[in-house]
């Protein structure tokens, strides 16, 4: 596989890609171990990596999931409009880079698939990491399953419906 | 102080806090938000097996390991320090419902009726943590991101694609709790 075809499967779902064109010590990095802590202690006081929050949203019993989700997305969407109109840099200078996510069936098929999942462990990948630091070890067994999930899936790719 | 913030938080602060990682990380380091790639990386990493989909420089990827041990360490620094000494507080009609599907205990974040240790090999551990965890890994690779990358990322930069992700992680989510959870609590 040639490197631009390679760059363009990467483009095509890799949906946290990092833009930087600068190479990053392990100093460096540690920005990002920080913000996680923080993200991680958001995750645990509001409860959004509780199973039973997960199950009021999707019995619409309770506010509180739509609340977290919907004011994450008005901060993220006025933050990015603010980043894109004012063509603010990032601290080490360079143009911000926000990749498109073109439309394939997978995020309909995989959507549905990941909601099941959702529903049943109380989790999506970001609080399975929260819940086994909080102290319920055993959702490493989830930690884990996720992980062969995921390898199938990698496996499988090519035979999928896209 | 302390005692505050020791208290759930409300979803408003919550929110926010999420919303900002977005800006934050472009800012610091021009990383798109999203979680679910730590897993594909951690498989690119460990046991790549010559798939295509995993030959590809991870080492360029690794902020998002970095990020999600961070994450770890909340928890255990939240667990330590910032732990909530109550019980949690949960809609009475959720409750209610729990309650006629066979959950008994609602103290903590997560019922110890379904996840204990006790319960790894039994087949409530096979639905709850196996065939649910392998769902939430094959699911948001095959979305192409879960809910930081699609329902966060991918809203605030208003993308289509997002939407229809988000709409589809709802509509699983609403079938699984709502449709298919009532029978398999009738399993055990």
């Amino acid at each position: 596989m040639n490197n631009i075809e390679k760059q363009k499967i990467e483009e095509f779902v890799c949906d946290a890609p990092n833009n930087q064109v600068a190479s990053e010590s392990f100093v460096s990095n540690l920005k990002y171990l920080f913000v996680g802590i923080v993200f991680g202690i958001v995750f645990i006081k509001a409860e959004i990596v509780s199973w039973f929050r997960i199950q009021e949203m999707f019995r619409l019993q309770s506010f509180h999931m739509y609340g977290v989700i919907g004011t994450a997305v008005v901060v993220g969407m006025i933050s990015v409009q603010i980043i894109k109109r004012f063509k603010i840099k990032t601290i080490s200078g360079e143009s911000v880079v926000i990749p498109k996510k073109p439309f394939n069936k997978g995020q309909i098929y995989g959507g549905l698939i990941f909601g099941l999942g959702w529903a049943i462990t109380g989790a999506c990948p970001g609080p399975l990491f929260a819940q086994i630091g909080y102290g319920f070890l055993v959702v490493g067994v989830t930690f884990l399953s996720a992980i062969a999930g995921t390898w199938v899936y990698g496996a499988l790719q090519s035979k999928l419906p896209h | 102080m302390i005692e505050f913030i020791k208290q759930p938080w409300h979803w408003s602060i919550a929110g926010i806090m999420i919303g900002l990682t977005v800006p934050i990380l472009l800012l610091i380091g021009n990383k798109t938000f999203g979680i679910s790639s730590s897993l594909r990386h951690i498989c690119a990493a460990c046991f790549p097996a010559n798939l295509s989909y995993f030959n590809y420089n991870w080492r360029k990827e690794i902020w998002n390991l970095f990020f999600v041990f961070g994450v770890l360490l909340g928890g255990i620094i939240t667990n330590q320090f910032l732990s909530n000494p109550n019980d949690i507080i949960i809609n009475e009609n959720t409750i209610r419902d729990l309650k006629a599907l066979g959950v008994t205990d609602f103290s903590n974040l997560m019922p110890s009726d379904i996840f204990s240790v006790d319960n790894i090999f039994t087949l409530k551990g096979l639905i709850f943590f196996v065939i649910g965890g392998f769902l939430v890994g094959f699911g948001t690779r095959y979305a192409g991101g879960c809910t930081s990358g699609h329902s966060i990322m991918g809203l605030s930069n208003l993308q289509l694609p997002s939407l229809i992700a988000t709409i589809c992680f709802m509509v699983g989510g609403f079938a699984m709790t709502n449709l298919i959870l009532p029978y398999i609590f009738k399993l055990f």
